[in-house]
């Protein structure tokens, strides 16, 4: 090879480059190219060396990938959807039906919901496909742990989802499930052992300091429950999903890459 | 101050022999081995508490003390307003309450399913309420009679006020399964 140097190497051999990705220039033997990937903080997460056997689709069904590619789908939908979407009883189905029938590329609500679908269906098949192939073994129990808090999230995230177009669906699954919440044992006002949680005459569980309450923020589904499950879908539970999603990501390259098929 | 002292006499003495200049240096932090340790556990004490304090804050700033909600007492008009042998639907969507009266009085029933607690319609023509969730049925007196609902429709409290209107709160309620509608307050004499 001569001297000459073409525009790619020019570019990465400049401060910019440099500046940006670490390690210094274009990468040129493998042990560098590894250390691209060591250094970035978005590719470290994933392994450097893929083994051929995890790419196999007939083995990995690629569901975990996809429910991370659904995420970011939910996470960038979600996101315009809020340009539109007001939490309030006033406005929040309005501004739905606004979403659906007036404003351009509305279908990103349709995109949000049967993406959501996608991920709880995603997201099971991957533990299905995980617990068949035997992955959750050691060392790898940690992580089927991470897996199964992720689950619960994912699932999390959905009811919340649900209560968000406040129609008749919405009101009557969260009135069912937040009553599922009362009947919680010793924090729910109907559920076994909360008249044991007392001073005397005194009850501390009531209809208005119980695990249902804390979840709708009152006595009733109205306006504070749709606020409470507002913030929860759109910060309180991605926030916490994105901590765990890291590690989870992390520990499969910590643990020796995708499993191998036996 | 002790540790200025300390200062002065280490910049005094600098040509010290070697070992009396190592325990000089020992000297000098003023924190040894088991002091600092006690300092640490009380700062991590401190730490705990101060982390579990704005925990409970937190618990506790979810459960406020003044609640806008519709209120639980209300007066719903006078006895001769409602027809003897219907289900009255009035109040269903204000209040969540059923009007019924019989040829003994009025009573006033839960709109809330005892199954899940979705809202049932009353269906005249079969002289039943039918919930639209899971198919639990209730008969006008509101006892359970099909459908998943483990108990009855829960009543509320009805009495007449000194003008001779009807009061009902719904505070206080009463349950058949309980023996509470032989209560005289679940029901109002007409």
């Amino acid at each position: 090879m001569s001297d000459k140097k073409n525009i790619f190497e020019k570019i990465a051999e400049g401060q910019i480059w440099k500046s940006i990705f670490r390690g210094g220039g274009a990468p040129k033997t493998r042990r560098q190219r590894m250390m691209v990937v060591l250094n970035s903080v978005f590719l470290h997460l994933h392994p450097v060396r893929l083994p051929k056997h995890a790419v196999k689709l007939k083995f990995t069904w690629c569901m975990g990938g996809l429910s991370f590619f659904i995420f970011l789908i939910l996470t960038i939908s979600g996101i315009l959807l809020m340009f539109y979407y007001r939490p309030t009883i006033e406005y929040a189905y309005t501004d739905i039906m606004d979403l659906t029938e007036q404003v351009p590329f509305g279908i990103m609500r349709e995109i949000h919901r049967w993406g959501a679908h996608a991920m709880v269906i995603a997201v099971w098949l991957h533990m299905f496909r995980v617990f068949m192939t035997g992955s959750y073994k050691p060392p790898r129990e940690f992580n089927w742990s991470v897996g199964v808090i992720l689950l619960v999230l994912t699932l999390l995230l959905s009811f919340t989802g649900y209560l968000l177009p406040w129609d008749q669906l919405a009101i009557w699954a969260i009135a069912v499930g937040s009553n599922m919440a009362g009947a919680t044992p010793f924090l729910g006002a109907e559920g076994p052992g909360s008249s044991l949680l007392a001073i005397g005459d005194i009850n501390f569980i009531t209809k208005a300091s119980d695990a249902r309450f804390g979840l709708i923020g009152g006595r009733f589904l109205g306006e504070a429950t749709l606020l409470r499950f507002y913030v929860l879908h759109c910060i309180g539970l991605p926030f916490i999903i994105m901590i765990f999603m890291a590690v989870h990501f992390w520990r499969i390259r910590k643990d020796g890459g995708i499993s191998t098929p036996v | 101050m002790p540790e200025k002292d300390k200062k002065k006499t280490s910049t005094i003495s600098p040509k010290t022999p070697p070992p009396a200049a190592l325990n000089k240096v020992e000297k000098e932090s003023n924190v040894d081995r088991r002091t600092f340790f006690s300092w640490l556990s009380l700062g991590w004490v401190a730490f705990v508490a101060a982390t579990g304090g704005f925990f409970t804050m937190m618990l506790r700033f979810f459960f406020p003390n003044v609640l806008f909600e519709p209120v639980q007492t209300f007066r719903a008009g006078y006895p001769d307003d409602y027809t003897v042998g219907e289900v009255d639907l009035r109040w269903k969507e204000k209040y969540g309450v059923w009007m019924v009266r019989n040829d003994e009085g009025i009573y006033v029933l839960s709109t809330v399913c005892t199954h899940l607690g979705c809202t049932p319609n009353w269906q005249p023509s079969a002289k039943k309420f039918k919930c639209p969730c899971h198919g639990s049925g209730f008969r006008m007196t509101g006892i359970h009679f099909e459908g998943p609902a483990p108990r009855p429709l829960e009543r509320f409290k009805i009495s007449l006020a000194d003008d001779g209107e009807i009061i009902i709160d719904k505070t206080q309620k009463y349950q058949q399964e309980k023996g509470q509608w032989n209560d005289p307050e679940s029901f109002l004499k007409v």
